[in-house]
């Protein structure tokens, strides 16, 4: 169908999800209640706001994700035509591929890949 | 004959010769509106009565055998059961974006069907970049979570949107690698052409020992993608209630219900597509007569078939393997999956260069 298929596809998913909530509120005789609108935390009053600080960990491999996930995109044109180019191809991504894991290296070794 | 691209021509050969080209095209897209809701629709039901039977057979007992024949219906009943709940927006919580994340959990499961070939000729778009696009929309989809994690107002959620995010985005890698290997492979991004070069053999078997591996790492790297145990820690039961949809309830918790569950089936489906060759029926070598038996089979049978073995597979580590705690998840991919591919990758590559695939 060509790109109009996106379009569609997108339609149909906002169709299906609307249609899904829609269909349940019909049949909801909502009540009101004052503690029904609280965050769920086991039944206990909620003790703070979640929104504060959390793991520094999370931060650290999304960076390090970012690096590895640009050097994936540079890959996929280079992954089509390496068989025509050959062994030349295969050098220079090697170079490529062995800066990026110094790179690596470097993390682990300043333990970003570490858990504390 | 039989084929699911016999009836799209037929289709769209009625459609072209009854109404002008502007209501061809409104006709075809309601028509592809219709099958794409209906196969979600569908596939969520049989999918989570599926995961329950398997779940059933593998701890020796019945699993759900109560509503309709063997159980058959018990889905529906709990569609139903989920209609009728109450859809609860926390007072704290951020509305519009909390509303928001299943449309856009959605909206990314269902744009991710557009290269899927489910037959031969049976395609919606078949772009010529498919594999590169479907890594791209992909990982959209951890953007939903962590919005409804976020949005929720609540520390469970939040915990849970943020190892979702790690989890998803560090295994993306690996998947990404494994994809690449067989790109390498087959010199072709597009999905089509992908199919057409396993038609000798799939790229299991072609690629000798490393498209094993590579096959290996997608399936560990999509069972972690998708939230699913032994890498459930996103929504581990125990510590974290459901993860970042703790706070949903009603439809638009069983939109991400869905998401999940159409997720499932397709990372599978691309898994069978790009290493099990998609609807190529099994050929070995010169065995005419065998050959000419599997073409019989339709080509949708054979790509339900395998995505619906690799669904079965990913089913069956959820009841084998324990969950993993969090600095395990991450160690297993940066310090072991990464690597094994990166190497795998430069391994297949000589492979492809030298021709010493079949």
């Amino acid at each position: 169908m060509g790109a109009v298929s996106l379009i569609v596809l997108v339609i149909a998913a906002v169709v299906f999800s609307a249609g899904g909530i829609l269909a349940g509120r019909l049949f909801v005789k909502g009540s009101t209640n004052p503690q029904k609108g609280q965050p769920y935390e086991c039944g206990i009053p909620t003790a703070s706001s979640p929104w504060q600080q959390f793991h520094v960990g999370y931060y650290l491999f999304a960076l390090l994700f970012l690096v590895f996930d640009v050097e994936l995109v540079f890959l996929y044109p280079w992954a089509v035509v390496v068989k025509e180019i050959g062994i030349i191809a295969l050098v220079e991504i090697l170079f490529f591929i062995f800066i990026l894991f110094i790179g690596f290296l470097y993390a682990h070794k300043q333990g970003a890949l570490k858990w504390i | 004959m039989f084929s699911l691209e016999h009836i799209t021509n037929e289709v769209q050969n009625w459609l072209s010769s009854n109404f002008s080209s502007g209501w061809v095209l409104v006709w075809e897209c309601l028509i592809v509106i219709v099958l794409t809701t209906g196969l979600f629709a569908v596939l969520g039901l049989v999918l989570v009565l599926m995961e329950r039977k398997v779940a059933a057979q593998i701890q020796i007992r019945l699993g759900p055998n109560r509503v309709g024949p063997r159980g058959m219906l018990q889905t529906v009943a709990d569609t139903l059961k989920l209609v009728m709940k109450e859809g609860l927006t926390p007072d704290l919580a951020d509305k519009f974006l909390f509303n928001l994340a299943p449309f856009l959990v959605m909206m990314v499961a269902m744009l991710l069907l557009a290269p899927i070939a489910f037959a031969r000729g049976f395609q919606l778009w078949d772009i010529n970049i498919g594999v590169l696009y479907i890594s791209a929309v992909s990982s959209l989809s951890v953007i939903g979570i962590l919005m409804a994690g976020w949005a929720s107002n609540n520390k469970y959620s939040l915990l849970g949107a943020m190892r979702s995010g790690a989890q998803i985005v560090s295994y993306e890698l690996s998947a990404g690698m494994a994809v690449l290997s067989i790109v390498v492979l087959s010199g072709s991004l597009q999905i089509t052409e992908i199919i057409q070069s396993q038609q000798n053999g799939w790229w299991l078997f072609k690629g000798h020992i490393p498209a094993v591996i590579a096959f290996v790492v997608f399936i560990i790297a999509v069972t972690a993608e998708t939230n699913r145990a032994p890498f459930d820690l996103a929504e581990a039961e125990s510590e974290l209630t459901a993860g970042f949809h703790t706070e949903y309830s009603g439809m638009k918790f069983a939109l991400f219900f869905l998401a999940e569950y159409i997720n499932i089936f397709i990372v599978c489906a691309i898994g069978a597509t790009l290493f099990l060759g998609g609807w190529m029926p099994l050929h070995i070598g010169s065995w005419g007569g065998f050959n000419h038996l599997m073409d019989y089979i339709p080509s949708s049978i054979w790509f339900l078939g395998k995505t619906f073995l690799l669904i079965f597979l990913i089913m069956w580590f959820r009841w084998t393997f324990p969950r993993l705690r969090v600095d395990q998840l991450l160690a297993l991919e940066w310090k072991y999956l990464l690597p094994i591919s990166m190497l795998n990758l430069l391994l297949v590559t000589l492979i492809a260069i030298l021709g010493w695939h079949f």
